[in-house]
Parts: structure tokens; C-alpha cells; sequence
């Protein structure tokens, strides 16, 4: 029997599946809290807990994805808000990182002192598109090699800017790569040599550096950040490959204790023919982040958040109660009085995540007669919802929570999907079915059209 | 190095064509056209010419109501640090049979460098660019 062992280190738990990758099976799954002093510990107490379920057995694909230690820590700089900075932002995001801040035009002292407090481990520095403005990315770029910063500085901007850049990091004797610019012409998005260059970075320095790499003699690698398997898995299940049909486009969401992140797999078209398209070009797989929006660490800014149909239906004092034993022990699990609010609060944080992922429709009244502009992707279409994350999967009616992510007339014309079939990650194996994908797709394909359960 | 244009038709309007056969004729004439299309507010514009470093913006206008959506857009562009980068804009730029050289000072007051009356071949236009960029 071959068999692999798919491990995700996460900021809580280091969750384990093991695969039979010839009968394309799910063996047996567990977790054990994360110690986060020596990963081993905590894979060795997942370990045990898995061999009480299917015994010892030899694996010979061990892979392991991680999110431990904060993640993998990112700022980004671009010139323009709307434009190199979103689109460094997007190719932070697709690499799976954690964005801290996006930062945008000539970089200040204050921005460097508030850069520093953040701690990154990346910087994606991008600025002007190919021929474009290089002032104010090579100036940033004198900012940040003059600055005490340990992180690694990704160059992702003008190449007419780049031989000066290299000369200044090299004289400054900083960390740093160069890569293709993050939107080479206007409004033309190039993320994924940054992606690219950002994985290579997380393998082949963050890991050792957050003490990650003591796993090797236990674990094969660590190939990439969680949150990169996760898109990697709900990626591989829309596009397929030759030999194993993908489910086409979907959307996916995953509801955590920091954030609820939105994944959509979808190409961007406009809603109708004559719709006039604005704004930047978003990739055919995005994911989006919402730092606010979390069911434990962020549970306060989740209320804040809420709109008001939302927060009328939340008992303010039950909510108070239930925000401060959240705060004081994160890992409690809802109680029978608490689980009504969860839901609520659950709800609210998957509605108001996917509606800042969707485009919108925007209805301009000219001499023309109406015309209709869209800024983002039109998700309406999208008949596959994934949904993830320990308050969808422990849910009583995880249907009514997809309900969030529908078409609501409340949500004006937001393009979000009209009708959908749900399908449940209630093994928790997205993760792991990303890893597998980087040797066996098609089997991860297969085992997760079989284990996702409709709802 | 070729000089980068911005161009595109500001405002509500919807008219596509001309600003299609523009940006051919300033490609042809060997400028870097970045081409904004139709319903361009003037914030685009601006942003659009930061980030590609841009050596003059061109705006179309082509229903009439021109001089409603340029209010304010030199104001911006001096904001931006643009202040210097040349402003053309040409088309039906109002409503009606107006003598054109009133049409021309309005713009001229509103900040435009150049102001050009319909059925006016691009290139004048270009001839022109190319004298602005040299001085």
C-alpha cells in the first residue's frame, strides 16, 4: 500500500491527513495543538493520534504546508494606489502570504517606522510599469536598504529601474531579488513571476529562519504557506487536468479565527456586452483576506463590521459576554447558548467577505440612455461553492451559512453567485489536497469530488 | 525614448471610434499610447499618467458636455505633481453652434494647453505634441 502524510502547520493546530493514494482514500485525519518552540512535539502528539486510528505505517510522500508563526509575513509598496500597489498586493495574497500593509507613493520615515514595527519577512517592491515612473521606486528602494530591516526585499517594479536598484542593495549590502515587474504595461497585470519569486524565498529562507526546518528529518518539506495549498487545491478542482475533469468555476470560502479568506476561480468577464470595464484586471484565481473579519481573534471589529440588517439580529449583551471568554480563551468551542450567536456572527462575516471579493455594477445615466460599468469580477454565474474553516465545517446548517455568499437584492449589484451547489470540506483536507496536487493532481482531484460533501 | 501619451473620453461619453482611430495615428506617429477607452473620470487619467510617467495627457469629448467634466481637472493634475504635463483636449466640445474660439478660451481658462474644433485630423495634433515636448 502506498500511502502519503499531508501536514499543515497552522497558527493553532498541526493537522495531519494520511492518503492510501492507490484506492484514493482519506485513512484517517488528526490534530494537536501547534508548539510553535519545537514543531516536532506537536507533529509527533498528531502522530500518535493518528496511529490510535490505522496503526504505524510507512509513508512515502510526507509533505507539509505551514501558516505556524504568523505565517509568512508581507509588506507590499507599489506608486499608485489603485495600480502597482493593488497589484503587489494581489501577488502577495496569490503566494499565500499574510499582507500586513500595502503601502503606496514615496515611502516616509513614518511609513519605515510603522514597516519596522510590523516585522515582515517579505517586501515586495513595486513601482511604474516598464518605461514608467522610476523615481519614486528607486528612492523607496534607497529607503529600505538604508533602513535597519532584516526582511528580504522582492523587486517587482519598472525594469528600467532595476540596474540602479541592484546597485543600491548591493552597496547597502541588503538581502534581495529581482523579478519580473508586477504590471509590466497599464492595466496589465503580471503577478505570477512575484508569486513565483515569493514561494522560492518562503522555501528557501523564511522556513529555517522561523525554526521551521528542524521538521525535515521528520517530514520531506515544507513546500509552500497553507493558505497557497489551500488556492492551489481549490484551483487544481475547478481548471482539472488532462486526464480528470475539474468541477469549472467556483468560488470558496474559508472562515477562520483571524480572517475569512474568499478564493474564486473565475475568469473576468464583463456582466453583459456592453458593460464598460474599470478599475485594474483581477487574476482568474484570486483570493482575498479579510483581516477583520475572524470568528475569534477579530471577533470585535467582525460586529463592527456587520450592516445593520446583521447586527439587529445580535443580542448586543450576549455578544459582549461571548467576546470576552472568546478573548480570555480562544480555543473554547460556542456553547448550546452561544451557538445561535456564532451563526449570526458566522453569517455576517462570510456575507460581507464575499461581497468586498465580488465586482460590483454600477448603473451611469448619460445622454446614451443607462450605461452599465463594472469594476471586478461578475461571479454570478458560478453554480460551485466550497465552503472551509472550523465554524462552517461544525455548524449544525452549514446550508443557511452559504446562503451568505448568494445574490441578495439587500447587496444591490453586487455580482455575487445567483444559485450554487455547496459543498462541504468537512474532513478538513483542502490543505493537504493542495500539497498532493504538487505530485498527484489528478488523485487530488478524485479524493476531493469524492470526500467534499454536498450540503 | 519614445514619449508616452494618455488618452481616452472623459466623462459619461460613450463614443469609442475616434478615440480607436487616435490612439492609431498616435501609435503610427511613434508615441507609447496608453489608452484609457470610454467613461474615463479625470482621476484615471491622472493616476494612469503617474504610474507610466507620462509626457502629456489628450482628452476626447464628443457628446457636448466637455467643458462640465474638465472642471477641475488642471486643479488635479497640479495637485498630482502634474503640473507641467501638457493638456490637450479635443472634440464636440459643447452643446450647439458656438464660435469656436469662445469654445477655445473657456478650455484655455479651465487649464487646457490645446484645444482643438471638431474635424480636426490627428495630424495636427501629433505635429503639435511633438513642438510642445521639444521646447
Amino acid at each position: 500500500m502506498k500511502c502519503a502524510l499531508l501536514a499543515d502547520f497552522g497558527s493553532t493546530y498541526t493537522k495531519l491527513t494520511a492518503v492510501d493514494l492507490m484506492k484514493e482514500d482519506i485513512l484517517a485525519t488528526s490534530k494537536a495543538f501547534t508548539t510553535i518552540e519545537d514543531v516536532n512535539i506537536g507533529l509527533g502528539n498528531a502522530l500518535d493520534h493518528l496511529e490510535t486510528q490505522i496503526g504505524k505505517k510507512e509513508y512515502d510522500l510526507k509533505l507539509a504546508c505551514s501558516s505556524a508563526a504568523g505565517g509568512l509575513r508581507m509588506v507590499t509598496v507599489g506608486l499608485v494606489k489603485e495600480l502597482t500597489a493593488k497589484a503587489s498586493e494581489m501577488a502577495a495574497l496569490n503566494a499565500g502570504a499574510k499582507v500586513l500593509k500595502v503601502f503606496s507613493y514615496e515611502l516616509t520615515d513614518d511609513n519605515m517606522a510603522e514597516m519596522k514595527d510590523l516585522r515582515p519577512e517579505i517586501i515586495l517592491l513595486s513601482g511604474g510599469i516598464d518605461g514608467g515612473n522610476k523615481e519614486v521606486i528607486i528612492q523607496n528602494a534607497r529607503k529600505i536598504a538604508s533602513s535597519d530591516l532584516e526582511a528580504i526585499t522582492i523587486v517587482a517594479g519598472n525594469k528600467v529601474a532595476t540596474d540602479i536598484i541592484r546597485k543600491i542593495f548591493d552597496e547597502a549590502g541588503k538581502d534581495y531579488v529581482v523579478t519580473e515587474n508586477v504590471m509590466p504595461d497599464y492595466n496589465k497585470l503580471n503577478i505570477e513571476p512575484a508569486r513565483s519569486k515569493i514561494r522560492e524565498v518562503f522555501l528557501n529562507r523564511i522556513i529555517f529562519a522561523k525554526g521551521l526546518g528542524k521538521i525535515k528529518d521528520t517530514m520531506n518539506d515544507i513546500v509552500m504557506p497553507t493558505p497557497s495549498a489551500v488556492l492551489k487545491a481549490i484551483s487544481i478542482l475547478s481548471h482539472g487536468t488532462l486526464k480528470e475533469k475539474g468541477l469549472g468555476e467556483l468560488l470558496a470560502i474559508d472562515v477562520g479565527g483571524a480572517t475569512t479568506d474568499v478564493y474564486s476561480i473565475a475568469e473576468q468577464k464583463p456582466f453583459e456586452g456592453n458593460t464598460v470595464m474599470k478599475g485594474l484586471p483581477e487574476p482568474e484565481d484570486k483570493r482575498t483576506v479579510e483581516g477583520d473579519l475572524g470568528l475569534k481573534y477579530s471577533l470585535d471589529s467582525l460586529y463592527e463590521a456587520l450592516n445593520m440588517t446583521q447586527k439587529s439580529k445580535i443580542d448586543l449583551e450576549a455578544f459582549k459576554t461571548y467576546l470576552e471568554k472568546v478573548l480570555e480563551d480562544p480555543s473554547i468551542l460556542p456553547d448550546d447558548d452561544a451557538q445561535l450567536l456564532e451563526h449570526q456572527l458566522t453569517f455576517g462575516a462570510i456575507e460581507e467577505a464575499v461581497n468586498r471579493h465580488v465586482g460590483e455594477l454600477s448603473i451611469q445615466y448619460t445622454i446614451h440612455g443607462s450605461v452599465r460599468c463594472q469594476q471586478g469580477k461578475d461571479l454570478t454565474t458560478i453554480r460551485t461553492i466550497v465552503g472551509t474553516g472550523g465554524p462552517m465545517i461544525n455548524s449544525k446548517v452549514p446550508t443557511e451559512l452559504f446562503e451568505a455568499v448568494l445574490y441578495n437584492d439587500a447587496a444591490g449589484q453586487r455580482l455575487k453567485p445567483k444559485e450554487a451547489k455547496f459543498y462541504l470540506d468537512h474532513k478538513y483536507i483542502l490543505a493537504a489536497m493542495g500539497l498532493l496536487a504538487t505530485y498527484y493532481p489528478e488523485k487530488a482531484i478524485r479524493i476531493m469530488k469524492k470526500e467534499l460533501k454536498k450540503v | 525614448m519614445s514619449k508616452t501619451v494618455i488618452m481616452g473620453v472623459i466623462g459619461a461619453d460613450v463614443h469609442a471610434v475616434g478615440n480607436r482611430i487616435l490612439e492609431y495615428a498616435f501609435s503610427e506617429a511613434g508615441f507609447k499610447v496608453i489608452n484609457l477607452g470610454v467613461m474615463v473620470a479625470q482621476e484615471e487619467y491622472i493616476k494612469a499618467a503617474i504610474e507610466a510617467d507620462a509626457d502629456a495627457i489628450l482628452v476626447s469629448s464628443l457628446y457636448g458636455h466637455g467643458e462640465l467634466d474638465c472642471q477641475g481637472f488642471k486643479e488635479k493634475c497640479i495637485e498630482a505633481g502634474l503640473g507641467d504635463l501638457p493638456l490637450y483636449i479635443g472634440g464636440n466640445l459643447v452643446v450647439g453652434k458656438q464660435d469656436f474660439e469662445d469654445v477655445k478660451q473657456k478650455f484655455i481658462d479651465l487649464g487646457f494647453d490645446r484645444v482643438y474644433p471638431p474635424g480636426t485630423l490627428p495630424a495636427t495634433s501629433i505635429e503639435d505634441l511633438k513642438k510642445d515636448l521639444e521646447a
